[in-house]
């Protein structure tokens, strides 16, 4: 028993090796983390209130979070779906198909905003016939929603769909013997274990649509009021001098964020336990 | 139920996994469909469920046409080998499941569920889930799931593959009482010969998707109708030999033997417990080892002229008195058959 106890005290090189990772990993995102916190409340959580009673911060506060909210939960519906076709059908192009849903992770958002940018923009045919049908993408929530909808579209396919993969085929073929249709066999066996990992991986879509910047940012128009996000805003306040403002409504975000985070977070960590 | 299977096929692919088969079933009575793994009987049994369609052929249940009705409107229950619970719904949820999905008020659901439960041994478990239970519990809420809503047919994929001998022994024991209790038409598919002669009324031996031998498990055992039937069921020995006169030489070994076989080149097939031997000089065999399992004691020797032959004896038998390794035997055959040499019939022998 002693020699393992030995064996597995750590040696000089290895306590060396220990303390940078903390230091690094400590420095790299705990301390601009709290710097941010600190700064944004140091004139007191009634300064940091005010803050946010701008009509502008508020309109885009409020922006940011029905989009993001709205992307989160047509990402659970449209991600569930996708993931039930790509695992349970073969059929011609599935292969591409499943290589286009990782794709968004891939390309700059910036340019995916350019994309749609192109594709909607007033120059395109598409974009100038739904302009003059008074359906305007360009400038608009829907330009807003596509880019958020464009960012996020593999989170919730790829989380559903080992879940899929695992169910046993014979519970659905137990359900159908039993006399149960195609809808009662779905929320029997399928609904309740896909269901976890599709609502943490859809709060994490509403997680990162929070943030998002350079997708927006040339899709949006950013018109005070209308088009202009709260990261966006927040970009807006830095340029123009006023870090307080652009502080108080990132402390908000990030605390919406974090709490989000750890949401997802209990969700993964029950279900990984009832599981077992 | 009364079930009639008529010259049913299914390929996949290339491979025949049913290949004209046909039988039937007797109402009431409780089948074995016995054969190694890979020889179709658990397509054969997903056929009568309506989990697979079958290429061609009919079935039949009480004289009405299910070769097309949908899995759904069969009335069959079907336990499958790895249970198939729900895992998110309670012991309770699973057996009332069949019952709630019909539209059974909830307390003749209860009602129904709770006199499963006594039946099956499982009262005091209503609220576990599937992965609170062992292997043993866990098969026995498949089967009072698949028993709650009545079904005129109950198929078994493999029911007592998934637990450890012990307990398997139990669950065997019990299904047949429970049969005998709930009276149910039953199907059950099984590798293992021996829970097929425990537990069945009748046996049909499936081999490369043919039915090799439809009978009675004593009928099965006493007179295999073909080589793979006689090597599948029991341990045995297999030689070639040349049978003239009814008497079956191979090497130093003369034995009489039944069975029909042609003039030519025959397999002697001889049961390990179906010879006796002892200690004579000169003999005809040399003992090369000698083996104790719990009762049972097993001696493979050497047969000059014909190979190795292995026989078991009860432990305690007189028999094997002196006999051990080196020393030379007699051997007398009580019971043997002789099987036509075709290179159709040189099957594998089934691991064991």
């Amino acid at each position: 028993m002693k020699s393992v106890a030995y064996a597995l005290t750590p040696t000089r090189s290895e306590r060396i090796a220990r303390s940078f990772v903390v230091l690094y990993i400590a420095a790299l995102v705990a301390l601009p983390l709290l710097a941010l916190v600190v700064f944004g409340t140091s004139d007191g959580l009634v300064a940091l209130a005010a803050a946010l009673r701008s009509p502008l911060a508020r309109s885009a506060l409020w922006l940011t979070l029905w989009t993001s909210v709205l992307v989160g939960i047509l990402d659970v519906l449209l991600g569930v779906a996708t993931a039930w076709v790509l695992v349970r059908y073969e059929f011609p192009g599935r292969a591409a198909i499943s290589a286009l849903v990782d794709l968004p992770l891939a390309i700059p958002t910036l340019v995916a905003g350019m994309m749609l940018a192109t594709l909607y923009g007033a120059h395109s045919w598409i974009g100038s016939n739904l302009d003059a049908a008074g359906m305007p993408v360009m400038f608009a929530a829907p330009g807003i929603l596509l880019a958020l909808l464009f960012v996020t579209l593999p989170f919730v396919i790829r989380a559903v769909e080992p879940v899929l993969l695992e169910i046993d085929p014979a519970e659905e073929e137990a359900a159908r013997m039993l006399g149960a249709g195609p809808w009662r066999t779905f929320r029997t066996v399928f609904l309740p274990a896909i269901a976890p990992a599709a609502i943490s991986a859809g709060i994490r879509s509403v997680g990162r649509a929070l943030g998002e910047f350079g997708a927006i940012v040339i899709v949006a128009g950013n018109i005070p009021f209308r088009t202009l996000t709260a990261p966006v805003y927040i970009f807006g306040e830095i340029e123009s001098g006023e870090p307080r403002s652009a502080a108080a409504v990132s402390v908000l975000l990030l605390a919406v964020a974090l709490g989000l985070h750890s949401l997802a977070g209990t969700i993964e960590k029950h279900t990984g336990a009832r599981h077992g | 139920m009364h079930i009639r299977v008529e010259h049913l096929c299914k390929r996949f692919g290339s491979f025949a996994a049913v290949d004209d088969v046909s039988f039937d079933v007797e109402d009431g009575s409780l089948v074995a469909l016995l054969g190694p793994s890979g020889s179709g009987k658990s397509t054969l049994l997903r056929i009568l469920a309506g989990l697979e369609s079958a290429d061609s052929g009919n079935v039949w249940f009480d004289d009405e046409p299910a070769t097309d009705l949908h899995a759904r409107m069969r009335g069959v229950g079907f336990v499958f080998q790895h249970y198939a619970l729900f895992r998110h719904l309670t012991v309770e949820q699973n057996v009332g499941f069949g019952l709630s999905v019909r539209g059974v008020s909830k307390e003749a659901t209860a009602k129904k569920v709770k006199e499963l439960l006594q039946l099956t041994g499982l009262a005091g478990l209503e609220q576990r889930f599937p992965s609170q239970l062992s292997g043993g519990q866990r098969q026995r809420v498949a089967l009072a799931r698949a028993l709650a809503p009545e079904p005129k047919l109950l198929l078994l994929d493999e029911p007592f593959g998934a637990v450890d001998a012990k307990v398997r022994e139990e669950l065997r024991q019990w299904l047949r009482r429970l049969h005998d209790e709930v009276g149910v038409t039953s199907i059950f598919v099984t590798h293992d010969q021996e829970e097929a002669f425990a537990v069945s009324d009748r046996v049909l031996v499936v081999h490369r998707g043919r039915i090799e031998q439809n009978g009675a498990p004593m009928e099965i055992l006493d007179s295999p109708a073909t080589e793979f039937v006689a090597r599948f069921v029991g341990e045995v020995n297999v030689f070639p030999a040349v049978v003239r006169a009814g008497v079956a030489q191979a090497g130093k070994l003369e034995v009489r033997v039944q069975g029909e076989h042609g003039p030519g080149e025959s397999h002697l097939v001889i049961r390990a417990y179906d010879l006796k031997l002892w200690r004579e000089e000169p003999g005809i065999a040399t003992v090369q080892r000698v083996v104790t399992f719990g009762d049972r004691v097993r001696v493979q020797a050497l047969v000059d002229g014909a190979g190795p032959i292995i026989a078991q004896f009860p432990r305690r038998s007189s028999l094997l008195k002196g006999v051990e390794p080196g020393c030379r035997v007699q051997i007398d055959v009580t019971t043997a058959r002789a099987y036509p040499a075709q290179a159709s019939s040189l099957y594998p022998l089934p691991a064991t």
